[in-house]
């Protein structure tokens, strides 16, 4: 819960910096503030009280389990290297600094409560606090159409699943007569189930599958990172995707999982489309925030296998996978940023020639998109082991087969930037990469890296 | 000792990517010489003590349970002396040739030792799985970055084709660990539990189908002409002459023991193709006229029939494959380094162009020569005995087989010395008049590989006394239903 309060007094913070003209000050504060965040957040490992505010106990809204505090740990890290880069992204934009900032806080506080929620209430809260203040930054680019385009097209169609989110809890409330999920839980095992709770339970899937970008509720997701601004684009493939599916997963292994015999035939279904479509559709495309859309689309899907398999706790498996994915995306963008800016540019020709111009730049670029792909020995690779081996384990054989065929598929166009950067003739366009950038694309190379030696370092914690 | 062996390499690659460009070649000579002696003196422990003295356990991941389990036993320890025998003769021939960013070159060359070594040292199924993939990355970065014209297509296809295959194997390591009654990757757990011969038909196929494509077996070789063509020639030497014994080696090592129920179902079908692929390839190396699709292909009919000996189970078959692999090795990448020496020259890989080098260039003539003769068997060269054995052990199998296999022999006589004649003999044209002969280190690279060939030629016996013991393992596993 500390956490969370915390959490919140730093965007409030935030945009109270403006006021006290303390904008020099702002982006360290975060960073300090955000690093004693995590330590809080890491201390309250494994101690089990409920979680209170002052004297008055909502352990009924929230609880503070391990697996929240994993991936809170991991929300805050993603939003602390996001908030390094921001420095330098914003420089232009001074005056704007402290609302994107406060925002930018606001989407976590959003992530945190999807992480421990306790409560139906509560999920939905998190999930709009995360994804109104995401409109407004998917739009932050006023006099950009095309980020105006994102910002509406996104906040339409997510207004338009919040409804389909609130009338789901409602009918679930209506069936059961709780919010709670350990009430529901109950309610599942007692056997007599309402038929208004399927339809609840498919509607608040449906939203779900929306906000991870499933198939067939996707077609937002290429549209709106393609217009965002490049760092809100990798904020919300990094942090906003792994808040979704933390959401998700925890929905399953604390809630529905009573249930899973309904909801299992449509989301193997979906399951398969999803890294199909994703992968299918990436393959075709040229502007690289579009292929990592679609290639978000697909890890999506594999990530939905773990959550197929969350029978038996694959949460480490989905957790270790999110933090893979997480690290390589945020490489990824750090160094994609530059590369787009210097070349006015965001197709896959903006990268033509970064082996001769920035070797170094290009080996780590190599690195994110070999993980990505899953190729051993980086940790994309171990990602997609544990996710395959737990959904072997749990019977889904056919379908972790069709998702290793999808994987070649997949390094067709992981390799199309390799390729652009190896083999193509470089511009005269200079590419300057600010070191805040280099150091956070270091950062992300030595995690992807390093999880690959030490892996049970994030394998055990959730066990 | 046993880690050392690993990570010199590794140390190598990351020395030679800070010294820079000038002396990149020349610091990776120096490493890869150190660990070729390092293999030499694994050797003498390995007489005196055996496999046991190698063996190096770690645990690495708990659950599914990984651990770093490495060791040498003969086979391995023979695929290890092959790799590092010819990595120092591969870092010469680069020797007097330009590379743009030399260090990167070469410290991939290192790191590719890195992944073979490891490949053959692994006694755990997913370390080896990422051995396995490690080295394509190696090698596919040489061939994108230093290869010819029509590098990006090809080297995609190499890629994904060769990564198909990989992920195919994932999945059947995977599947192997679950049936397996200990939930083990280790080796011995594998050997000792067989799973269900219900499940071997198809988990064959899944671990099949990387391996043939690795190796190539026909119908899955069509990435490899155009790989070996594009590629610089330091990088078909290591797909050549080593990478594709990962493959055969894997087929003994992991495939063979295993699944021995899946190798009985399907084993047949297996060796048809190999033998199919033999003749294939033969007569298709008869119609080429650029020299490296040339040896790419008489490349798929010898690997071709080291598989087929693979799959005849018995000894001689097995023996004769193992001997092969290491005379394959040495001698295909004489061949490329023959035919980059030529290509070079004259700036033309098109046979029909030259004519007449042996009046300009003798010494070259000489060891050329000899590479050739070995690589078309003549007796007291190394290929003589390997062949012998491969076609005496699928005539063991099957006699028709035998027969069509035989066949390499004479086709390889064909297209090698029709090949010879059109390059070395005749007259000398304005393509090869100005031919200069060898200098010092083409002629050490070429002198050491023909002495090589003569030497194993005559003296074979240390080899087999080195892979007896552990050949003898897996073949009572094999055979074992």
């Amino acid at each position: 819960m500390t956490t969370l309060i915390y959490t919140t007094c730093l965007g409030l913070f935030c945009m109270l910096a403006e006021v006290l003209n303390l904008r020099k000050l702002l982006v360290p504060a975060l960073i300090i503030g955000l690093s004693i965040i995590f330590v809080v957040n890491m201390q309250q490992w494994g101690i089990t009280t409920p979680a209170s505010i002052g004297s008055v106990s909502v352990s009924h809204m929230i609880k503070m389990d391990n697996f929240a505090i994993a991936f809170s740990g991991l929300a805050i890290i993603i939003s602390l290297l996001i908030f390094v880069l921001s420095a330098n992204y914003y420089k232009d934009e001074q005056n704007q600094l402290s609302d994107y900032l406060s925002i930018m806080v606001f989407v976590l506080c959003g992530a945190l409560v999807m992480f421990s929620y306790n409560n139906m209430a509560m999920l939905f809260l998190g999930i709009e606090i995360l994804s109104i203040s995401l409109y407004i930054m998917a739009g932050s680019r006023r006099f950009d159409t095309r980020s105006n385009e994102s910002g509406i097209k996104y906040f339409l169609m997510g207004a338009f699943t919040s409804g389909f989110l609130l009338f789901g809890i409602a009918l679930i409330y209506g069936a059961s007569g709780t919010f709670e999920l350990e009430g529901i839980s109950k309610y599942i095992t007692a056997g007599e189930i309402a038929p208004m709770f399927y339809l609840g339970i498919s509607m608040l899937m449906f939203a779900m599958l929306f906000k991870v970008s499933a198939v067939p509720f996707h077609f937002w997701s290429p549209d709106v990172y393609e217009g965002a601004p490049a760092l809100i684009t990798a904020f919300m493939s990094t942090l906003v995707k792994v808040a979704a599916f933390a959401a998700l997963y925890r929905l399953f292994s604390h809630c529905l999982g009573g249930t899973m015999y309904y909801i299992e035939p449509m989301l193997i279904i979906v399951t398969g489309a999803t890294i199909m479509v994703g992968n299918v559709t990436a393959l075709s495309q040229k502007n690289v925030k579009r292929i990592l859309a679609y290639s978000g689309i697909a890890h999506a899907g594999y990530m939905l296998l773990g959550v197929l398999s969350s029978q038996t706790n694959a949460a480490s498996s989905v957790f270790f996978y999110a933090t893979t994915y997480a690290f390589a995306t945020i490489g990824l963008f750090a160094i994609a940023i530059m590369t787009f800016k210097s070349n006015h540019n965001e197709n896959v020709e903006a990268f033509n020639g970064l082996a001769k111009k920035n070797p170094f730049a290009a080996a780590l670029v190599s690195i994110f998109m070999l993980s990505l792909a899953g190729i051993p020995p980086f940790a994309g690779f171990l990602g997609k082991y544990y996710i395959f081996s737990e959904a072997i384990r749990n019977g889904y054989v056919t379908l972790t087969l069709f998702a290793v065929i999808n994987s070649i598929i997949a390094v067709y166009y992981y390799l199309k930037v390799i390729i652009a950067m190896y083999s193509q003739t470089a511009n005269d366009k200079t590419l300057v990469i600010h070191p805040t950038y280099m150091v956070v694309a270091i950062i992300c190379a030595l995690a992807t890296i390093g999880l690959t030696i030490v892996p049970d370092m994030l394998m055990q914690i959730l066990r | 000792m046993t880690l050392l062996i690993l990570l010199l390499p590794l140390v190598a690659a990351i020395a030679v990517l800070l010294i820079g460009n000038k002396m990149a070649s020349r610091v990776a000579l120096l490493f890869t010489v150190v660990e070729f002696g390092l293999t030499i003196y694994a050797y003498t422990i390995f007489k005196q003590k055996g496999p046991d003295a190698f063996v190096f356990f770690q645990d690495w991941i708990s659950s599914p349970k990984i651990s770093i389990n490495l060791g040498m036993d003969g086979l391995s320890l023979v695929m290890i002396g092959l790799t590092n025998f010819l990595l120092p003769l591969i870092v010469v021939s680069g020797f007097n040739r330009e590379f743009s960013n030399a260090k990167t070159y070469f410290a991939l060359i290192l790191l590719m030792q890195f992944a073979l070594i490891g490949v053959f040292m692994a006694y755990d199924g997913l370390l080896y799985y990422i051995f396995w993939e490690l080295a394509l990355l190696p090698i596919y970065f040489i061939a994108l970055g230093w290869g010819g014209k029509n590098r990006v297509p090809v080297t995609l296809k190499f890629f994904i084709y060769t990564l198909a295959g990989s992920l195919f194997m994932l999945f059947g390591f995977i599947m192997l660990y679950y049936y397996n009654p200990n939930a083990s990757f280790n080796i011995t757990d594998l050997y000792n539990n067989p799973i269900c011969s219900c499940n071997q038909g198809w988990l064959f196929w899944m671990f099949f189908l990387a391996f043939a494509i690795k190796i190539p077996i026909v119908p899955f070789h069509t990435w490899q002409a155009d790989t070996y063509s594009e590629s610089p020639t330091q990088g078909t030497m290591l797909l050549s002459g080593i990478m594709l014994k990962m493959g055969t080696y894997s087929l003994i090592r992991w495939l063979l023991p295993i699944l021995p129920a899946g190798i009985a179902e399907w084993g047949p079908l297996a060796i048809t193709l190999c033998v199919i692929g033999i003749v294939y390839a033969s007569i298709i190396a008869i119609m080429q006229n650029d020299i490296k699709r040339l040896f790419a292909y008489s490349s798929v009919a010898h690997v071709g029939l080291i598989a087929a000996g693979i799959f005849a189970l018995n000894i001689e078959g097995l023996q004769g494959s193992v001997l092969q692999m290491i005379a394959h090795g040495v001698n295909v990448v004489g061949l490329f380094f023959c035919a980059d020496i030529i290509i070079n020259r004259t700036q033309t890989a098109n046979i029909s162009n030259l004519g007449g080098i042996r009046n300009v260039a003798p010494r070259f003539n000489t060891l050329f020569m000899i590479v050739v003769i070995a690589s078309v068997a003549l007796p007291l060269t190394n290929g003589f005995i390997g062949e012998f054995l491969l076609v005496y052990g699928i005539f063991k199998y099957n006699t028709w087989l035998a027969l069509f296999a035989g066949l390499t022999i004479i086709l390889g006589a064909v297209y090698m010395l029709r090949m010879f004649q059109n390059t070395m003999l005749g007259n000398t044209n304005e393509n090869t008049q100005h031919f200069a002969d060898l200098n010092w280190s083409e002629t050490l690279v070429l002198g050491i590989i023909a002495f090589t060939i003569v030497v194993m030629g005559v003296y074979p016996k240390p080899i087999f006394e080195l892979v007896q013991p552990s050949l003898d393992i897996i073949l009572n596993k094999a055979l074992a239903k």
